[in-house]
């Protein structure tokens, strides 16, 4: 108690002395691109402005409260209208709006444009990750948050980056003029990176796309910013800008990994029940449990239990059914972007888990076969 | 009905009235109907201000305490529809029913049975949102935005609330037909719509408002309930829908309804304002064009709340455009009250408290909203807690101030008694720096990066939040003094004077305190 109370005081004192410690915590992040570094002029001369409109506004205000009160003795006087006051401050404003608009404008063509670019990465919203799909160089993997439950329920500390980050991040080279296309699976969601001065909303069905150019080597965080249901807060955005040779060591060292997973989910391999369950459960972790729980009660009212369910018991075609295609008007998304391989594993997992015990061992031929 | 008239003024006639609860249920008459709204209004207002100060202590510290998320995401959407739609809303329309009769000289509202059936409409509504906490899967968790496709994943909460979105919009509809009605035809002879005070003049432009969006609303809604339920696919793009068309349709609604809930705030101010500076309203004229120039222009800025969906470039400089114009009318007003207590003789009861506080605090929503307007710098900020912030510091220190503020103006005509001025000002300071000390830490959290709608949030935040949460306490419980404040002052206390307050001008004043229960059977003659 005595060192939530020191922090508040802390933070109080902070407030008080704006500017000397941690000035970033009441501005806009430091801007890391043309694009950040835009936004944040235009935010600064905004500032000044209102600064300079609320002195004298509210400093009239301020000496007519002080000056013209009855207990001071001032009689009111009964003017009431003046055209030639009322033009002047209808024109006033008016131009210095105009002040505003010019380089605001300038800002939100040079946002659009999106032509030309090094690189194009497509950002895939999930409830609650995101997917990210290199489109040249063909790389594709999913991006979720790496903070440990044990943190968020307050179990163990929390580290300086809780919840700004993430297993996969995007590796980006530096100077580089990088096209985001941004879509969703689901619900809508947002790609946000706030030092990139980049914000694009997600939509499913539909593509949107913006741009960035980092300007040096770093770590960048952003967090999912449109409300996307129940671990909205839990998706973040981890994008890191290296110098082009590493970009493109890291290109080559993913494309191998892909490969290689590749080749392990030939689809001539034919997997024992056990092998499927073990590879299930990761999917089911990295997939599944979030609703349904990894207990697979699901959250009663919420998302129902697959324990014991209808689906996950009765015939398995259903079952990769609603996998594949979700369940429309209900929280449950369509999972046709996972393998084949990783569809019939997290099947036979549900199937063989907690109290349920088919025996059924769903191939990714099965899955195939029924893939729209 | 004679007889009973003969009694005249200052007498209760309430022989030919039910007593007890039925007088209630089957009144007719302005002032009970004021009253009933004025009361729903503020129970409303402790239920959202509960949701709230739950929601904030999930926010005290970062890490998952008290709720889980799934639940935290109900309670903010049920907070914002709640007080939007429960407390602000109603609110005004209980000052309309009390005060626009009074104050245009007329008897009673135009459809007094309407009334009775647009208020008695409200509860049922209440009701059903309140109670969508308790069915399977909760109360909505869509935010109170609703935005699809979000919210056809949602359980039956979303339905309840439909229905008492639906329900309420059918009650503002009532009560608007009947203020326009009432406004346009019941008005004293002699009283030209230029004579109106400019509280009736705000109330009739809100008016006009409510029926051209809440039908808007309730169509957008309908859509998610037939999307829902029936197999249709308007906003879901696997059907041939288009989840963006949702927030066109419910922006088109939504920002008309920001001015809803701040252009009869406007008028009430303006009506304090003249009263203790002893001096006329600067600019009457002007702040009539001025009204209606904001509400024209609220038809055209929608899509300033979804510059991140992406629309083209001259999408996003038409709606940045008009939203900039948006600050020159509202600066004429503020401009207007200021030049109004220029030079003026200038006391400071607690309605003008309120007032002044309104003036400088909802200025600040207005300088923020300024800085929202530009398209680039609210790529950054959209849909962080700057939203959050600039939003609060326009519809509480806004809308709900100016409620406070004309609650402690008219309630000595309203009972017949002075409020505890001491307390009142109590309330005002009190409300006053806890507001701030709730939501100004909240401009910088989201400057730095911190998305709104969110139960748990990266280290960086913790100190403002921690501020917040204490603050947010302060403010919930300085409004019990304000019920402590409206009960004493019901019960008893020193008289009021017919004439309230020495400068305050309009018919209102000119009725005995408390008003009688039927006012004006005999229209006055406005000069």
């Amino acid at each position: 108690m005595t060192s939530k109370l020191a922090r508040l005081f802390a933070a109080a004192m902070a407030l008080t002395a704006t500017g000397i410690a941690g000035a970033n915590q009441y501005n806009l992040q430091p801007p890391q691109s043309m694009i950040a570094r835009a936004i944040y002029d235009l935010h600064s001369l905004i500032m000044w402005i209102i600064l300079a409109i609320f002195v004298v506004v509210f400093g009239a205000m301020t000496y007519s409260i002080i000056r013209h009160r009855k207990s001071v003795g001032h009689n009111a006087e009964q003017f009431h209208e003046n055209t030639m006051v009322e033009i002047v401050w209808t024109v006033i404003p008016f131009v210095i709006l105009i002040g505003m608009a010019y380089p605001a404008t300038k800002t939100v063509i040079a946002m659009k444009d999106t032509s030309n670019p090094d690189l194009t990465i497509k950002a895939t919203g999930y409830q609650w990750k995101w997917g990210y799909d290199y489109l040249r160089e063909g790389i594709s993997f999913y991006s979720s948050l790496a903070t440990p439950r044990d943190q968020i329920e307050g179990r163990a500390p929390k580290s300086d980056t809780y919840l700004l980050e993430v297993d996969n991040p995007v590796v980006v080279p530096v100077g580089k003029k990088v096209r985001i296309i941004t879509t969703a699976n689901d619900v809508i969601h947002s790609w946000w990176v706030p030092a990139l001065g980049i914000k694009q909303d997600a939509i499913p069905g539909f593509v949107r796309d913006t741009w960035f150019k980092a300007d040096k080597p770093g770590t960048y965080r952003g967090q999912c910013a449109e409300l996307c249901g129940k671990d909205h807060g839990f998706m973040p955005i981890v994008v890191e800008a290296v110098e082009p040779e590493k970009y493109a060591a890291w290109v080559k060292d993913q494309k191998e990994k892909m490969a290689k997973t590749a080749a392990a989910d030939d689809p001539g391999k034919s997997w024992s029940l056990d092998e499927l369950k073990a590879r299930g459960e990761k999917v089911y972790a990295a997939n599944c449990a979030a609703c349904h729980q990894a207990t697979g009660m699901g959250v009663p009212g919420a998302f129902p239990a697959l324990n014991g369910s209808k689906i996950a018991t009765g015939p398995k075609e259903g079952h990769i059914a609603v996998v594949l295609n979700g369940k429309p008007g209900t929280a449950m998304a369509a999972f046709k972007h996972l393998s084949d391989t990783d569809i019939a594993a997290v099947v036979t997992y549900e199937r063989n888990a907690w109290n349920n015990k088919t025996g059924d061992a769903v191939t990714p031929a099965d899955v195939k076969a029924l893939r729209k | 009905m004679d007889a009973a008239h003969a009694h005249g003024y200052g007498h209760g006639d309430h022989a030919h009235h039910p007593s007890g609860i039925l007088r209630w249920i089957q009144t007719t008459n302005h002032k009970d109907i004021g009253t009933l709204y004025l009361w729903f209004s503020f129970s409303m207002f402790l239920v959202g201000g509960v949701l709230a100060l739950m929601l904030r202590v999930e926010l005290f510290q970062p890490g998952l305490q008290v709720w889980r998320p799934e639940f935290f995401n109900q309670l903010t959407t049920m907070h914002g529809l709640i007080m939007v739609f429960g407390a602000i809303m109603p609110a005004f329309v209980g000052f309309a029913n009390w005060q626009i009769p009074m104050m245009i000289g007329a008897p009673d509202m135009a459809f007094a049975r309407m009334n009775n059936w647009s208020f008695w409409l409200l509860p049922p509504a209440a009701i059903l949102l309140v109670v969508s906490f308790f069915v399977p899967g909760g109360a909505t968790a869509a935010g109170w935005t609703v935005y699809a496709p979000l919210s056809t994943q949602m359980g039956p909460g979303m339905d309840l609330a439909i229905f008492a979105l639906h329900i309420m919009g059918a009650s503002s509809i009532m009560g608007s037909i009947n203020i326009i009605t009432t406004i346009l035809n019941m008005r004293a002879p002699g009283m030209t719509l230029m004579k109106m005070p400019l509280f009736v003049w705000t109330w009739l432009i809100t008016a006009y408002l409510l029926i051209a969006v809440m039908p808007v609303l309730a169509g957008a809604i309908t859509m998610i309930l037939t999307d829902r339920h029936f197999g249709t696919n308007f906003f879901n793009a696997a059907g041939g829908g288009d989840p963006v068309m949702f927030q066109h349709i419910f922006w088109f609604f939504g920002h008309p309804e920001v001015y809803i809930m701040i252009l009869p705030a406007f008028g009430i101010v303006s009506q304090i304002v003249p009263t203790f500076a002893r001096k006329p309203l600067f600019g009457y004229s002007s702040m009539v064009y001025a009204t209606s120039s904001i509400a024209i222009l609220s038809f055209i800025v929608w899509a300033h709340h979804m510059f991140t969906v992406g629309m083209p470039a001259t999408a996003q400089l038409f709606f940045m455009y008009a939203t900039m114009l948006i600050a020159v009318p509202t600066g004429v007003k503020v401009f207007n009250w200021i030049a109004t207590m220029w030079k003026g003789s200038m006391t400071f009861e607690t309605p003008m408290l309120f007032a002044c506080g309104f003036i400088f605090v909802f200025s600040m929503g207005g300088f923020t909203g300024l800085v929202l307007a530009i398209t680039p710098v609210d790529i950054q900020l959209q849909d962080t807690y700057y939203v959050v912030a600039h939003f609060h510091y326009v519809l509480v220190a806004g809308s709900l101030f100016a409620i406070f503020g004309g609650v402690y103006y008219w309630i000595p005509k309203w009972t017949g008694y002075m409020y505890d001025e001491t307390l009142g000002k109590w309330h005002f300071w009190l409300s006053m720096i806890f507001f701030n000390i709730t939501f100004f830490p909240m401009h910088f959290s989201g400057l730095a990066g911190m998305p709104r709608r969110i139960p748990d949030y990266a280290l960086q935040f913790a100190d403002f939040n921690m501020i917040s949460t204490v603050g947010a306490f302060g403010f919930g419980l300085s409004q019990l003094i304000f019920l402590w404040v409206v009960i004493k002052c019901i019960r008893g206390g020193q008289k009021a004077a017919d004439q309230t307050w020495e400068g305050a001008e309009g018919l209102e004043w000119t009725l005995p305190s408390p008003a009688p229960y039927h006012t004006f059977e005999t229209p006055p003659v406005v000069k």
